[in-house]
């Protein structure tokens, strides 16, 4: 067994395990982190930058879904400087492709939205670029549309940790960054996809989807967690 | 025990597949060689296709998205086969400060040719890089792999002129 770690959260006193991430710790015990690119029961990859906390006596910020606790820390999950700052990463992430909401199959179940609706973003203050992929509608039961996607892998880790074929993986890199199926294959030719659904399930905002169903029903985010902990025989 | 995949993935037994696979032994088919290996078949084929990426996900056991994940991350790999030619500018900071832009537009609108890209003859590819680390000099080209220093439109227009001619010069 790991040894307690005590540290103060918003100014609570919280105890966690040695090893356990500084989100982990807040949500254990009921304290809201906003999270994007993170996903219970995978991996944590740290590149939305949405959880990012204060630590005092730190000028940086933290992503806490990849900063372990430690003894002692201080926490702040909240403050005007870090809303200012998610913000901004929100902003950034709406405008690096077209996301226009009223016409996105993901509308009223989009993470990027409702994150958006609660950092109170109502306009971008950068140019958007219009991003022109071409969508997959290959697959019999499921389609992918670049132009919404958001880079957070959660659909990469999913395929590869849970279902365990790495059918998807990213091309290029920066902002030219592409999800690709195989060798860069329509969804509908790939090899080793094995249409469990999982990608579709797993991805926050519109890119990966069931055709024909509404998104409130294909969106499952704890459907990875639940798993997990099955297989853990928990 | 890991078979040559050449059948499968429809790759020709030649000499070349046969030092790509010595390579791939010598690494002991350890997935951490990935980038060995493919640089190793990029100077074997020239270029990474289909088939040989496939080959290099199979001999290794990654899956095909990770190696073409790999093989696009970095500038150094080509997927496409490139053209009897070769071009390449560099667009690092200093030689974009000096005006490589205005050469790889010159080069785009002579040769009929867009960056990335390979004319329709196949005879001439434009490339453009990332820092080749002569900055003293920029802003610079490479032509056929010799460099051209303090590059300007002019000279590098007539430089690729000259490897286009020699070329059917040597045909006749
Ligand atoms: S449907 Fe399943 S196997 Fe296919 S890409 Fe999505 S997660 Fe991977
Ligand atoms: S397709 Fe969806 S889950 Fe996958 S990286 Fe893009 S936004 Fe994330
Ligand atoms: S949720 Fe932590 S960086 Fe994305
Ligand atoms: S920027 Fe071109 S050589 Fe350094």
């Amino acid at each position: 067994m790991s040894k307690p770690i005590e540290l103060t959260i918003d100014g609570r006193k919280v105890v966690a395990e040695e090893g356990e991430t500084i989100l982990k710790a807040a949500k254990k015990n009921g304290i809201y982190v906003p999270t994007l690119c993170y996903l219970e029961g995978v991996s944590s990859f740290g590149g939305c930058r949405l959880c990012m906390v204060e630590i005092k006596g730190s000028p940086r910020l933290f992503a806490s879904c990849i900063t372990p606790v430690a003894e002692g820390m201080e926490v702040l999950t909240d403050s005007e400087r870090l809303r200012r700052y998610r913000k901004w990463a929100v902003e950034l992430l709406l405008a690096e492709r077209p996301h226009v909401c009223s016409v996105c199959v993901a509308n009223g179940s989009c993470e990027l939205q409702q994150l958006a609706t609660e950092l109170g973003v109502d306009h971008l203050r950068v140019d958007r670029e219009w991003t022109d992929y071409e969508v997959d509608l290959t697959h019999e039961r499921f389609a992918y549309d670049p132009n919404r996607c958001i880079l957070c892998t959660r659909c990469i880790r999913v395929c590869d940790e849970v279902e365990g074929v790495h059918t998807l993986d990213l091309m290029l890199r920066g902002k030219n960054s592409k999800v690709v199926f195989d060798l860069d294959e329509n969804w509908g030719f790939s090899q080793s996809c094995t249409s469990c659904g999982k990608c579709s399930a797993a991805c926050p905002v519109g890119a990966l989807y069931v055709k024909g169903k509404p998104l409130s029903e294909v969106k499952k985010k704890d459907l990875v967690s639940f798993i997990m902990e099955r297989r853990s025989g928990k | 025990m890991p078979d040559s995949g050449a059948a499968r993935t429809g790759l020709k037994n030649d000499r070349r597949l046969q030092m790509l696979e010595a390579t791939i032994k010598q690494h002991q088919y350890s997935k951490d060689a990935l980038l060995e290996i493919l640089h190793t078949a990029q100077e074997l084929y020239g270029y990474l296709d289909r088939d040989l990426l496939l080959h290099v996900s199979r001999q290794l056991r990654l899956p095909p998205s990770q190696v073409y994940g790999v093989a696009t991350f970095y500038n150094l790999f080509k997927l496409k086969k490139p053209g009897t030619h070769v071009v390449t500018v560099c667009m690092g900071t200093a030689c974009y400060v000096k005006g490589a832009e205005d050469i790889v537009s010159a080069v785009e609108r002579e040769f009929n040719v867009i960056r990335g890209g390979t004319t329709g003859d196949g005879r001439l590819s434009l490339f453009v890089t990332r820092c080749i680390g002569a900055c003293a000099m920029a802003p610079n080209a490479i032509v056929d792999g010799e460099t051209v220093g303090k590059a300007t439109v002019e000279n590098v227009l007539k430089r690729v002129k000259a490897v286009l001619e020699a070329e059917m010069v040597e045909a006749r």
